[in-house]
């Protein structure tokens, strides 16, 4: 069964409406139907590991969002064991700390990333 | 009380704009502004009263827990909050658009109009906003 590597970058890009990150969801919904996958967080995404994010409160009118809830999405993921990586040097470019991470990702600096591919059959790009 | 146009054209489920677009709707609302939304391309399917509401299984939510927010919602939400605060909100459609999509099928308070509307809108407005897709 060939290995695959979610790599994804973009970030917030719909997640009020979908009330998740959809290329988080969809690597989740492979794991479940019995792929074998890992994510890599860079760019804007590695944002999606930082603990104590919270996006709700948004309202329309007399519609209450709940919003979504990465903190869930992703601790859900690390419970999965689906491995799942955040690049370092990204990392540290927007102040995130080690400490601010969701226990159960990984770090890995920005030259390790080919290796990580090499280590993966099929990557998915997002 | 002034009159803001806003032109939007993402599509629902794709782009954060959508949302940002619908704050400031709100927010000028809320101030007692009067709005003309002009939604164009892909926006025309935020009205879509086809759009469902679906159990997630990933997050292990019922479609009552879930409670996904289609933004056909938030339309509606928008056009009773606006006749609650007495102003006007305008909520209009390029009718081509809305063709090409097969997406005719509107939420109630939606109306269709042309790039003219558009520009009389914009015409008749204290303030511009477009929000361009990318």
């Amino acid at each position: 069964m060939a290995r695959y590597l979610s790599i994804i970058d973009s970030a917030y890009r719909a997640t009020i409406e979908e009330q998740d990150d959809t290329a988080v969801w969809f690597t989740h919904a492979m794991k479940n139907g019995g792929a074998e996958v890992s994510i890599l967080l860079r760019g804007d995404a590695v944002n999606y590991a930082v603990t104590q994010q919270d996006a709700k409160g948004l309202r329309f009118g007399s519609r209450a969002v709940k919003g979504p809830d990465l903190v869930r999405d992703i601790k859900a993921v690390v419970e999965k064991k689906i491995p799942i990586y955040a690049v370092a040097d990204d990392l540290a470019e927007r102040g995130i700390v080690s400490t601010q991470l969701i226990p159960g990702v990984e770090t890995l600096p920005r030259g390790a990333i080919a290796k990580l591919i090499e280590a993966h059959d099929r990557v998915l790009t997002w | 009380m002034a009159t803001i146009t806003l032109g939007i054209m993402d599509p629902p489920y794709e782009s954060a704009n959508t949302p940002t677009a619908f704050r400031l709707v709100e927010a000028a609302i809320r101030k007692g502004h009067n709005v003309n939304v002009f939604c164009y391309e892909g926006a025309t399917a935020l009205g879509y009263a086809g759009q469902k509401q679906h159990p997630n299984a990933v997050h292990g939510a019922s479609l009552e827990e879930e409670d996904h927010p289609n933004p056909k919602d938030w339309v509606k939400a928008l056009l009773a909050y606006a006749a609650e605060k007495q102003v006007k909100l305008v909520w209009c459609n390029c009718g081509l658009c809305v063709d090409e999509r097969g997406v005719e099928s509107q939420v109630e308070g939606v109306c269709r109009g042309s790039p003219v509307d558009a520009w009389k809108y914009c015409e008749a407005s204290d303030g511009v906003i477009l929000i361009g897709t990318e």
